[in-house]
């Protein structure tokens, strides 16, 4: 394996614009993803986690360049996405995939199984003929847990759980090195959400794939990432690897977080740190530290300065000027 | 009924007609709720637990719905018990709101957008308790200062798009608690909020339940959420109540292979990587449509005994005081699942 990572993601910044009036006069700018720096290693799974509002969406479809960033860069094997030539930018696409939230709005009804999971090999010319395609399809389908011949049926004849399996075999049709998957169970059952959380580890795994997993889940994320970066309000809080951040988190939002996760024992309940008031504004945050009307351990500084990412012990960042509380 | 008993639903039953026939979305289901008790029921899509609580209401759209049979005793706060599913539109009227308040899922699609807030729970106050003007409004302000509504004088004259999505369910359960009901049904009331405001409007609920005495009858999927808040937990799966009893006894010791691959499904914090496989339960939730015959559960159960779970419908067996089972098998899942 290559110690250069497979993405860089550099100061990144996506901004939408707020304009209001006929005359459309720009009033300002929603900063989804303010200033966010990361890596993937090839292989490596990132769970990036943060409430509606912290850009954690916005993250990922900018870099499968769904949305054009606002500056910053994303480099994906040393190159920018950003400044790609058209071929270069189709075979991106090929190698960068991704999966979506809701099963049933992100497949074409009218598409049989085959001609969805065939569609992009199609595009990136990766299938000989006819007979090449169905046997290429019968084999991701084998791969997703699902039968050969499901291939001629349509999605409404599947359930929730297997149409995110079908989701799953159009990803990596094309044999990508990185999956972007945005909520992928949280619109499951929760009898079906452990086999398509086994499914999406055993492939990612087996074709050591990068992915990067998006969800507001922090038990889900533990269980699938090397590596968790914690989002608020287009920030990252925290950086760390995934045991250490949920056994011992350095931020007070990551703490908060962990603890309004509701955990299935009654001997536990109540023994947790409630947040006051909402996430706030996007359109005018907070001066300082972005967290800072929420957080139990506030202090006057927080409200001066934009607090630095920092690394507080190997590998595991912080943006957060006290050291002392946690 | 018992003094203490405010609802006995007893044998619920109702079908939707669809293209293909009849399906029983609700097939059997009794339960019973105390005064000041939190009755939590869980299942998954298509089990029937928004169904009855629904019909509980007599909000099943009808057509296609129709509750086929059954009774619904509940204490009014007049004392008198009535059968709910008996009553007409009227006395139903009076019930709703007053004696019984609900609260859904997605409160922008339960405030009407075009009325402030304010407006809108002081109608329900002048609708069920007779006051009017500045004494009804005052009402209003006292409920979304109890719900710890900031600035509750200025949010009487927000409209409810103007609100987050966590101070509309607030606005919402202000709402509903203006009329101080007996018995308030909350269906997936946190599931569309995130996890901060969620932990805050269960602490919410549970502090208003302690404080106006009121009992709960809370529809979750969320197993997590289920251990927050109830006293009691009814499981249901494909329209019949599978298992239930106290909330610790289903936890520590549950007796429906349903009910114990649900808990060991749920990814916990701190269940480390190396760990393996989640033990996900196989295959899908059955069609309503296409029950398989006997328990319907039986073709993902690890315990699944030919013979004994494919031909009929297991009977709902005590396994243990004021827990009971629809297994024929509980002895077996209580042998491995130990105490």
């Amino acid at each position: 394996m290559t110690a250069a990572p497979l993405l860089e993601v550099d100061e990144l910044r996506t901004w939408f614009e707020l304009r209001r009036g006929v005359f459309s006069r720009q009033r300002g700018h929603v900063k989804a993803v303010d200033g966010v720096s990361f890596t993937l290693k090839q292989g490596e799974v990132l769970g990036l986690v943060g409430e509606s509002g912290s850009g954690k969406t916005t993250v990922g479809r900018t870099i499968l360049r769904l949305i054009e960033p606002t500056s910053g860069a994303i480099r994906f094997e040393g190159s920018d996405v950003a400044h790609l030539r058209p071929a270069e930018l189709r075979e991106f696409r090929r190698r960068a995939q991704p999966i979506f939230q809701d099963p049933f709005a992100s497949l074409d009804p009218r598409m049989r199984v085959e001609q969805i999971i065939a569609e992009p090999l199609a595009v990136h010319g990766l299938v000989a003929n006819a007979e090449d395609r169905r046997a290429q399809v019968a084999e991701l389908l084998t791969q997703v847990g699902l039968a050969a011949d499901h291939m001629t049926r349509y999605p409404h004849e599947f359930s929730g759980g297997q149409r995110q399996r079908i989701g799953i075999a159009r990803a990596l049709a094309v044999k990508p090195e990185l999956v972007v998957a945005d909520e992928p169970v949280s619109a499951l059952d929760v009898s079906i959400q452990a086999q398509v959380v086994n499914l999406l580890r055993e492939l990612q795994q087996r074709l050591g794939l990068a992915l990067l997993f998006i969800a507001h889940d922090l038990a889900v994320v533990e269980y699938i990432s090397d590596r968790i970066l914690v989002m608020y309000l287009g920030k990252v809080m925290e950086l760390a690897p995934a045991d250490e951040l949920c056994r011992k988190p350095k931020h007070p939002y990551t703490e908060a977080l962990l603890s309004a996760v509701p955990v299935p024992d009654p001997d536990r309940r109540g023994k947790r740190i409630v947040l006051q008031g909402d996430i706030p504004s996007p359109i005018a945050p907070p001066s300082g530290c972005v967290f800072r009307t929420r957080c139990p351990y506030a202090i006057a500084a927080c409200a001066r300065e934009v607090p630095d990412l920092r690394e507080v012990s190997p590998g595991h960042f912080k943006a957060c000027i006290r050291d002392d509380v946690l | 009924m018992e003094p203490d008993r405010l609802l006995e639903l007893s044998d619920l039953r109702v079908e939707f007609a669809g293209e293909e026939g009849v399906v029983r979305a609700v097939d059997g289901v009794s339960l019973t709720i105390d005064r000041g008790e939190t009755v939590v029921v869980v299942g998954e899509s298509g089990s029937g637990k928004s169904v009855t609580s629904l019909a509980l209401m007599r909000l099943v759209a009808s057509p296609p719905g129709r509750i086929a049979g059954g009774t619904a005793r509940f204490r009014g706060k007049d004392g008198a018990v009535r059968d709910l599913l008996a009553l007409d539109e009227p006395a139903m009227q009076r019930i709703r709101g007053n004696d019984i308040a609900m609260i859904f899922q997605e409160p922008m699609t339960s405030l009407n957008p075009v009325y402030t807030v304010g407006r809108q729970i002081v109608e329900a106050i002048e609708l069920h308790q007779g006051k009017r003007g500045r004494t009804a409004a005052n009402l209003a302000e006292e409920m979304l200062a109890l719900l710890g509504i900031p600035e509750p004088r200025q949010r009487m004259n927000a409209y409810p798009h103007q609100m987050s999505g966590g101070m509309r369910q607030r606005a919402m359960i202000a709402m509903a608690l203006s009329c101080r009901p007996t018995l308030l049904i909350a269906d997936e009331p946190t599931t569309a909020l995130d996890v901060t405001i969620q932990a805050q409007i269960l602490e919410l609920i549970r502090k208003l339940q302690r404080e106006l005495g009121m009992a709960v009858l809370f529809i979750t999927h969320n197993l997590g959420v289920a251990a927050e808040i109830a006293d009691r937990i009814v499981v249901m799966y494909a329209g019949r109540v599978v298992e239930e009893g106290p909330s610790r006894a289903l936890f520590h010791r549950p007796r429906m292979p349903y009910t114990l691959g649900l808990l060991r499904s749920v990814p916990r914090l701190g269940i480390a990587r190396g760990s393996g496989p989640l033990q996900a339960i196989r295959g899908n939730v059955p069609d309503p449509r296409h029950l398989p015959p006997g328990c319907p559960f039986a073709p993902r159960c690890d315990f699944f005994a030919a013979g004994r779970c494919d031909v009929a419908v297991p009977p709902l067996d005590l396994c243990e005081e004021a827990h009971r089972v629809r297994c024929v098998r509980w002895r077996q899942v209580a042998e491995m699942v130990g105490r």
